[in-house]
């Protein structure tokens, strides 16, 4: 047996350490990535962490609330009007959409109806902001993806279609335009055929964007079998809207649901695709806005004429009680669930909003996916962050 | 009026012509393409004007873009390798102006004439390779580090459709000298129709649309640019570099466009000639002089043609996953 | 996994963006030279509000509707002449300070609506950015100056019930 001097022991023991350490500099067990929250692709502060193996991912997990605005509190401080005005900000792209379930739920706690034209011009809005909010998404999946020319297509028409909104309300993405009982003003001379017009370039734009993203081999086989959802894990994480439909699932709240707006009054398809995977939700946002178009069209030319407000007092104290509305929204399904105490003001508002939901199946989905996948997948689900976290 | 220039002029004098030359043959064509294509035709293609306020419907904002990089802050990341983060960006432009020497201009218009040129160009088109890896490793981040590899990936794999797309080129020419292949190529004639010489993009489509694609993926342009992507990786390898360094990395992608563009041109289109039965000539010799002043603007329009399409198709186009882009590769 | 390329699809996105190139050589493209030309906003466009000092009579309710309570009222009560000769004098609210600070303002409207006294106005100018914060800060004669820009209301689609 020989016995090692102090010096070979010592670099022995110093050999030892060494490895050790470079063991855990390059952490071989994997990676861990941080898909923080300033990043181009994500649509906000949202922060996915990610450990990597090789180019796989292993597990995720997204961190929400880096854009917390604290509505519901906000919303026990302020009375009904200010609260409309407040809650347009929440999703901001489908800006009109907002507001309609709270007005919605306001009403039928007081028990009035809004009258009839206010309805059809309430739907109309609620389907063009649903144009501006998914033509956006259109261009924004290209981004994503890599081509970066749908995007600019895509902010060129819905300039026209922000142009109307802020023809009716004052407002390009802020409208606050919806009151308790009615609306706040009618319609501008001339909209009506200008809204027209602007639904036949947005046929034009769905075409063009067809042709030049989702024709292409690239996208399709960047997209396609991608993040595949089945139907009923969709409906266990309480996903909705386009997401749910791309799943196979025949569930649209324009339809089923019975609530004062005109959607009974047009008739449109609602689209479901059996695959689930990302190439069906791009799809599936696509043919939507289709029928949005197709929904104002039929709309426009029957506003019936009359009042746009019905006679509700000056000062208006909501009767006591609870309500929850929720309508089908550009992002899902938002809903709002109010509790009056007789005041000016809500005293409590819980907001449910769509994008939550479909950002909660995410660890589950991105299990095994690589990593320009991520992108793709969270590109096809489409949340907006003020959505997430109010 | 045509001067004959028959100044003897000496060694040195000839090496700083050549100099110059391959300077002007570089940074010229990459400024141009710079403003032309990725200024006015992407903004054209996207409905918009582009920069317009910087000199006369912006011409001047390449100067801008240059001097405002320039004023910038060198910053080095704490962690990084600081010696080979400060090579990575100038082995890439190395690699580029290493590239240009073996182009002809003209038909004396030339910095060397290798009897190896095609391959002597190939090889050096690699050595980029190395100095993307180096500026991913070396920026101690993980989204370099992911672009770097990732690039390093798809470089060396769209080498050989290139290689094989050349090699057709080669045998047709019977020579691998550059200006060989210009040669025969404006001096045959297709289906006995003399007046438009025999560019070899006639006789081989398919070699000119792979080797079209393996340049698209050479350069990282999309649709094969996940090594840049843009929406993931934030510039990929170039995210650290700021100021000067990414000035250069931003040159050197424009140049080497250029420059391969340059060899395209050479290899299928004919290069910097034009038949030579338009003006009677026989052999190279035969050549007048006055074509070592109009080759050169011969190749810059039949560069600006193509570098014009590998542009189009960037903006087009989405971008392949990096194992699709792999896939691809091997289909060829 | 793409096998060989189909053309179609990828030649189509190409003659797209080469269309629209075309299309802006042609037409021009669909953006504005902002500074040196100003595209002309709706009228009903909520850019700035302006104060018709007369009609206002300190009511306070436009400040305590704000939901960022961004209107600042002072006034003082005074005697002014009665409306009739021989009359008594009247009471009138006299404002001393009349501010919106436009660094809080959500642009909602609220404030314009609730005027019992339509005192406030909307107009749709947009240029009035500062390079301080505080001069945000409008005052009473700045908020009368804008209601020179306050457009006539536009006329309203058929239908629509006169008020």
């Amino acid at each position: 047996m020989t016995v090692l001097n102090e010096r070979q022991q010592l670099s022995y023991i110093a050999a030892q350490a060494a490895d050790a350490r470079l063991n855990v500099e390059l952490e071989t067990e994997g990676m861990t990535l941080n898909i923080g929250p300033q990043h181009p692709a994500t649509h906000g502060t949202l922060r996915i962490i990610a450990r990597l193996d090789g180019e796989q991912v292993v597990w995720a997990e997204p961190v929400a609330g880096y854009m917390h605005r604290g509505y519901e509190k906000l919303t026990e401080v302020r009375t009904f009007p200010q609260v409309t005005s407040l809650i347009n900000r929440i999703d901001w792209l489908g800006s009109f959409a907002n507001e309609v379930p709270f007005i919605l739920a306001a009403e039928q706690l007081m028990e009035i109806e809004a009258p009839p034209r206010a309805q059809y011009i309430r739907t109309i809005l609620f389907e063009l902001s649903r144009i501006a909010n998914v033509s956006l998404f259109l261009g924004d999946l290209g981004v994503q993806m890599g081509a970066i020319t749908p995007v600019f297509l895509a902010f060129r028409d819905r300039e026209y279609v922000l142009n109307l909104i802020e023809g009716a309300t004052g407002g390009r993405f802020h409208p606050n335009f919806d009151r308790i009982g009615g609306l706040k003003d009618d319609l501008p001379k001339g909209w009506i055929d200008e809204t027209k017009q602007v639904m036949k370039k947005l046929r034009m734009f769905c075409d063009e964007i067809e042709d030049l993203l989702f024709g292409n081999e690239i996208f399709q086989s960047r997209t396609r079998g991608v993040g595949i959802i089945p139907a009923d894990v969709a409906k266990s994480y309480g996903m909705s809207g386009a997401n749910l439909r791309a799943s196979g699932v025949d569930w649209d709240l324009r339809r089923d649901q019975d609530i004062a707006m005109s959607w009974d009054k047009a008739d449109f398809k609602v689209w479901t695709h059996p695959d689930g995977d990302s190439w069906a939700r791009c799809w599936i946002r696509l043919q939507e806005t289709r029928e949005a178009t197709k929904i104002v069209d039929q709309l426009i030319d029957d506003i019936p004429a009359g009042p746009v407000m019905t006679k509700v007092p000056r000062i208006i104290k909501v009767p006591e009680g609870e309500a929850w509305v929720s309508t089908e929204n550009p992002l899902g399904e938002m809903g709002y669930y109010v509790v009056s105490k007789g005041d000016l003001g809500p005293f409590r508002v819980k907001i449910r909003s769509a994008s939550f939901n479909n950002i909660s199946i995410a660890p589950w989905v991105l299990k095994g996916v690589y990593v320009p996948d991520i992108i793709t997948i969270l590109a096809s689900l489409y949340f907006i962050l003020g959505d997430i976290d109010r | 009026m045509i001067v004959q220039l028959a100044v003897e002029i000496p060694y040195w004098g000839q090496s700083l012509l050549r100099v110059l030359g391959g300077l002007v043959a570089v940074l010229l064509p990459a400024g141009t393409i710079v403003y032309v294509f990725l200024f006015k035709m992407m903004s054209f293609m996207q409905s918009r004007l582009g920069p317009m306020e910087a000199g006369p419907y912006g011409s001047m904002q390449l100067l801008a873009e240059v001097s405002k990089w320039l004023q910038k802050e060198d910053i080095i990341p704490e962690n990084a390798d600081a010696k080979i983060f400060k090579i990575a960006p100038v082995i890439v432009l190395a690699s580029t102006f290493l590239l240009v020497v073996v182009v002809p201009f003209g038909p004396d218009a030339w910095m060397t004439n290798f009897q190896a040129g095609v391959f002597y160009a190939l090889a050096i088109g690699s050595v980029s390779v190395i100095g993307i890896l180096i500026a991913g490793y070396s920026s101690a981040n993980k989204y370099s580090y992911l672009g770097g590899l990732r690039a390093a990936g798809q470089l060396i794999a769209y080498e050989l459709p290139m290689v094989l797309a050349v090699v057709g080129v080669v045998i047709q020419a019977g020579s691998m000298n550059l200006q060989q292949i210009v040669v025969a190529q404006n001096t045959q004639e297709i289906f006995g129709l003399d007046w438009i010489g025999l560019p070899f993009v006639l006789t081989q489509p398919v070699g000119f649309l792979i080797f079209m694609i393996a340049v698209q993926a050479e350069l990282t342009q999309a649709p094969f640019d996940m090594p840049i992507a843009e929406s993931e990786l934030v510039s990929g390898y170039m995210t650290e570099y700021s100021g000067f360094r990414f000035l250069i990395f931003f040159i050197g992608e424009f140049a080497t466009a250029g420059v391969f563009a340059f060899i395209a041109s050479i290899l299928f289109l004919g290069g910097w000639g034009v038949p030579f039965s338009w003006f009677g000539w026989d052999t190279i010799d035969s050549v007048d002089n006055w074509m070592n002043v109009v080759g050169p603007l011969i190749m810059l329009s039949k560069m600006m043609l193509l570098v014009g399409i590998i542009m189009w198709v960037r903006f087009s186009y989405p971008r392949f996953r990096e194992d699709q882009l792999q896939r691809f590769a091997g289909r060829f | 996994m793409p096998s060989k390329p189909k053309v179609p699809g990828l030649v189509k996105g190409l003659g797209v963006t080469m269309g629209i190139m075309f299309r802006t050589f042609k037409d021009g493209a669909n953006t504005v030279q902002y500074p040196h030309v100003k595209e002309t906003p709706p009228i009903r466009s909520r850019g700035v509000i302006a104060l018709h000092e007369e009609n206002c009579t300190a009511c306070m309710l436009c400040s305590r509707s704000c939901p960022d309570w961004c209107i600042y009222i002072e006034a003082h009560k005074q005697l002014a002449p009665p409306r009739r000769a021989g009359g008594k004098p009247r009471q009138v609210n006299d404002l001393d300070r009349f501010d919106i600070d436009y660094a809080l303002c959500m642009y909602c409207g609220i404030c314009v609506e609730v005027c019992p006294f339509d005192a406030l106005f909307w107009s749709p100018e947009y240029e009035y950015s500062e390079p301080r914060i505080a001069d945000l800060l409008h005052d009473k004669t700045k908020l009368g100056e804008w209601m020179e820009t306050v457009p006539e209301a536009p006329e309203l689609e058929a239908g629509a019930q006169k008020k």
